[in-house]
């Protein structure tokens, strides 16, 4: 059917709009006739890598196009996505856009009130869900979504007794579509034909950590011309490269390389089964590179050293020798100071019979470059990082300006700075010492949100709301947001960012939340990390039993301050952290205390624990918490978890 | 379900089942049956004789008296591989797989009466039989798609939680294509959210493909929301038979557990 479509003369004036290739629709039909039957897509289903190519990549578009033409999906409709990542989110998404529809991604761990309100105001007629578990979310929120007309279904498994009016499979919406593309040959080429760059191809929910989260709006334009100008300065990347796409769809980093690289440049991405195998799948496939939020490389860096912590005497020697030599060679080059050929040669060695192996084991051998997105990334794991021999670079940008704005260049790797802009992008930093810029990607405004645009977008800048400044060489230096500087009583400036990426970077310390605004001395609220602190109690013989009672043993809390103390004897003594708790909860984006990519929601962390706050610097001793637990039964029960608030004088 | 077709041949029938173990009588003169696409539960308090009956049907027991045909086949004399092969499969009490295997091969290992190939063709895997193996290899992997088990596809069973080794035995079950399925309380020692899966793949496998199932169980919740209907046995008699809602206020099902223990007859009353 597609051959059909492909094969036809087009009239010239839509040859002739095709060719622009200014929407994400135009480059697909180019690169189906492109590539062919080049691969695509890899999805791992029943233990095997299926390969989907771009011919029928375009064919499951055009089908999914045509399906929501029968639903009756106008130009400028939005369709909102959840799921885990599949193909099938592609065609739709895609399959929107080529009919002049938006995509809309939503996080697949966002709570069903939650959701139905974003739903509702991003006033979609049409929902893609991929499995039960988020239909359930949307059909006990039904009244609560009286424009939802539509939820397209991908994975019926388990609704065999669903017999709701508004739910389609996907199968069905396909074979909807080809029909009605059977009547209408001409239709799906005459439909993307009438895009234009300047439409709205997506809506990308941007992680407030303040308010309420906004839903920014990028044009193709946007998109494409933010994946060209990425390209300009990373020209590296060929059609022969891998990539895996296990971030959420909803994810702006997600957008930028699985669908907007992934049309301008041709290479595979790849799908792992479940979200539980991605690791394993990450390393049968060995990627490229890879695009991810600093809490990944904080997993796999907490991974390593607590296997090696694990690990016999000599083992744990050999170790220390090849990270002490790594952390030598990264320290020179970033200091911008020849390494001598003894230390290189050693490194060699280091790297063959070491690094190498040790990155394998976490699947990144192939890997040419691997960027930090989203929350900046401490140098301490720069260091280790960089000095296995991974070219980990940061990259800063908001989703209001498509996701990248500033990235390192490679041989000018300093960690302490995001880099320099990309190709046709401006930056600088206001006399108040916030971070501005401008590009051609720099987003529409915010739907339906006229203030916050106007907030964001001055004279074609956008406004990050971001404390920074540039360093000599012209890279970025970020210090923090703006509302998340803490200034303290004496008057003095914190970026509390700086000090909790040092804090956490022990496998034993989850989270941290550094506090001090308009206080003496700086104070932090500590999440344990519970597999890691769980096994190094275990392995001392420390009985506990959950996570609330481990987080308050006194070993656990004398470990805890020892390490703050080392992290202390690296500070300026302004910056030290001169009492903290071990929280007996962990942050969690389902209490609001993070967003869905694990920021820190700090203005909600200081409502929620106000009153801990006040007994940490009233001097007391210990506090007693309040908290209400619902069992699985339903049954309700009120906790009383005593803290104690352990204080820190200079060493 | 069943009383709905009293014209439709059962799958199974059993007929005055009597099984002693010198001089102790495990199950006695029990009679039922199973129709098509239905799923019975057995309840009873400990040594009532529940699991006897499920060892009678796939012939691990012979009964010394009594007559068990399945699908028009008298079964009651057929060694357990010949039931097998008409497609009777169960899972165990306790865990019954190969330990030191991995999940894949534990599945696989359910694949093996379907296996056609003489051994030294499947040993060369050439032609046919590696088009057999391939086939194999493909239910093998329905089976954990449907069960959930993607990530733990290459560990060796010993490894796993006692709720994944359940899972693991219901899939080797499922790997012979079985026409009945007898679950010798296949939730036992699950964590809360484990049952609610299991209680969705027998629900499903009831739905979508009108399994016919033999459950024990002894929690009354999922006997009483699963089950179509329910035979309470007592010292190897039947002593109710019918829906959950009956069997639930029945006096001699409650006079049997409060014999036993004044815990569970409350558990039988509230359903729970």
């Amino acid at each position: 059917m597609s051959a059909q479509v492909l094969i036809q003369e087009p009239a010239p004036a839509i040859a002739a709009s095709l060719a622009a290739l200014d929407t994400f629709p135009k480059r697909l039909v180019h690169n189906a006739e492109r590539f062919g039957e080049r691969v695509a897509f890899r999805e791992k289903e029943f233990g095997i890598w299926q390969e989907i190519t771009w011919r029928e990549y375009l064919e499951h578009v055009q089908a999914c196009a045509g399906g929501l033409l029968a639903l009756g999906m106008r130009r400028g409709e939005v369709i909102v996505l959840i799921g885990d990542n599949r193909p099938e989110l592609y065609y739709v998404a895609m399959g929107a856009q080529a009919i002049g529809g938006i995509s809309c991604g939503m996080y697949q761990d966002t709570l069903a009130e939650q959701l139905a309100e974003l739903i509702d105001f991003a006033d979609a007629r049409f929902v893609f869900c991929e499995d039960q578990e988020q239909v359930d979310k949307i059909l006990a929120q039904e009244e609560r979504l009286p424009k939802v007309e539509r939820i397209i279904v991908e994975d019926w498994r388990g609704m065999w007794r669903y017999r709701h009016p508004k739910l389609l499979s996907f199968r069905d919406l396909e074979a909807m579509g080809r029909d009605l593309l059977r009547r209408e040959p001409d239709r799906f080429l005459s439909e993307v034909a009438k895009g234009r760059g300047d439409d709205v191809a997506i809506f990308c929910l941007t992680s407030g950590t303040t308010s309420l989260p906004k839903l920014a709006m990028l044009s193709h334009r946007n998109l494409l011309a933010q994946g060209e100008n990425f390209l300009a300065v990373e020209p590296h990347i060929s059609p022969q490269d891998e990539f895996v796409s296990f971030l959420p769809f909803a994810w702006i980093g997600e957008q930028m390389i699985s669908y907007t690289l992934h049309q301008i440049v041709g290479f595979t991405v790849n799908f792992p089964e479940e979200p539980e195998t991605v690791q394993r799948d990450f390393r049968e496939i060995g990627p490229h590179f890879m695009f991810a939020p600093a809490r990944i490389y904080e997993g796999i860096h907490s991974a390593v050293t607590v296997r090696m912590l694990d690990a016999g005497w000599i083992r744990r020697r050999i170790y220390e020798a090849a990270m002490r030599i790594a952390g030598r060679v990264v320290d020179l080059e970033a200091a911008g100071q020849p390494v001598p050929w003894w230390l290189r040669l050693l490194w060699k060695v280091a790297y063959w019979t070491f690094y190498r192996p040790l990155l394998d084991k976490v699947g990144l051998v192939r890997m040419r470059v691997a960027w930090n997105g989203g929350a900046s990334l401490g140098p301490d794991y720069f260091r280790f990082f960089r000095g296995l021999g991974l070219n980990l670079k940061q990259i800063y940008g908001q989703t209001e300006i498509a996701g990248i704005s500033c990235v390192h260049r490679d041989g000018q790797v300093r960690f302490w700075t995001m880099g320099s802009p990309i190709a046709n992008t401006e930056i600088r930093v206001t006399e108040e010492g916030e971070i501005i810029s401008r590009s051609p990607s720099v987003f529409l405004g915010y739907y339906k949100n006229p203030e916050a645009t106007a907030r964001a977008l001055r004279d074609g800048w956008l406004y990050s709301g971001d404390t920074g400044a540039l360093d000599p060489s012209g890279d970025v230096i970020l210090f923090d947001r703006t509302d998340d500087m803490l200034t303290l009583a004496d008057g003095s400036r914190v970026p509390p960012r700086v000090v909790e990426d040092m804090l956490k970077f022990t496998p034993y310390i989850a989270q941290a939340m550094v506090l001090g605004e308009g206080r003496p001395y700086l104070a932090a609220i500590l999440n344990i990390d519970f597999h890691n602190v769980g096994k190094w109690a275990e392995d001392r013989g420390i009985p506990y039993t959950s996570y609330m009672d481990l987080s308050q043993r006194p070993e656990v809390l004398d470990l805890l301050e020892r390490l703050v103390r080392e992290t202390n004897a690296r500070l300026q003594p302004g910056w030290r952290v001169r009492a903290f708790v071990s929280l007996y909860k962990e942050f969690h984006p389902d209490d609001d205390e993070l967003t869905r990519t694990r920021k820190l929601r700090r203005r909600h962390i200081l409502n929620r624990y106000r009153d801990l706050v006040e007994a940490i610097y009233a001097g007391a001793e210990r506090f007693q918490a309040t908290v209400t637990v619902r069992y699985e039964d339903g049954r309700e029960a009120t906790l009383h978890p005593v803290m104690e608030i352990r204080r820190l004088r200079d060493p | 379900m069943g009383q709905e077709f009293p014209l439709v041949e059962a799958v199974l029938s059993v007929r005055g089942l009597t099984l002693r173990f010198a001089g102790v009588v495990a199950v006695d003169g029990l009679s039922f049956t199973l129709q098509a696409g239905e799923l019975l539960g057995i309840i009873g308090p400990n040594g009532a004789g529940k699991t006897s009956v499920l060892n009678c049907i796939n012939g691990f027991y012979h009964p010394q008296s009594g007559r068990i045909t399945f699908m028009g086949h008298d079964i009651t004399h057929m060694p357990p591989h010949r039931r097998a092969s008409l497609g009777i499969a169960r899972t165990f009490q306790n865990i019954a797989l190969y330990p030191h295997m991995t999940v894949l091969a534990n599945i696989l290992s359910g694949r093996l009466i379907h296996m056609r190939r003489p051994l030294l063709q499947c040993g060369l895997y050439w032609g046919l039989a590696e088009r057999e193996v391939l086939s194999h290899r493909k239910r093998v992997e329905e089976i954990i798609d449907f069960l959930e088990i993607e990530a733990y596809r290459d560990h060796r069973v010993a490894e796993l939680p006692y709720g994944i080794q359940k899972k693991v035995e219901l899939g080797r079950a499922l790997a012979m294509e079985p026409r009945l399925l007898l679950l010798d309380e296949p939730m036992a020692g699950m964590t809360v959210e484990e049952k609610l899966d299991m209680a969705r793949y027998i629900l499903e496998l009831r739905e979508v493909r009108g399994l016919p199932m033999i459950l024990i169980e002894h929690d009354m919740g999922v006997v009483m929301d699963l089950c179509d209907r329910l035979i309470a046995m007592d010292y190897g008699r039947k002593i109710a038979e019918g829906p959950p809602q009956e069997i639930q206020s029945h006096p001699d099902v409650i006079r049997a557990y409060l014999g036993e223990e004044h815990g569970l007859a409350e558990e039988v009353a509230s359903g729970r």
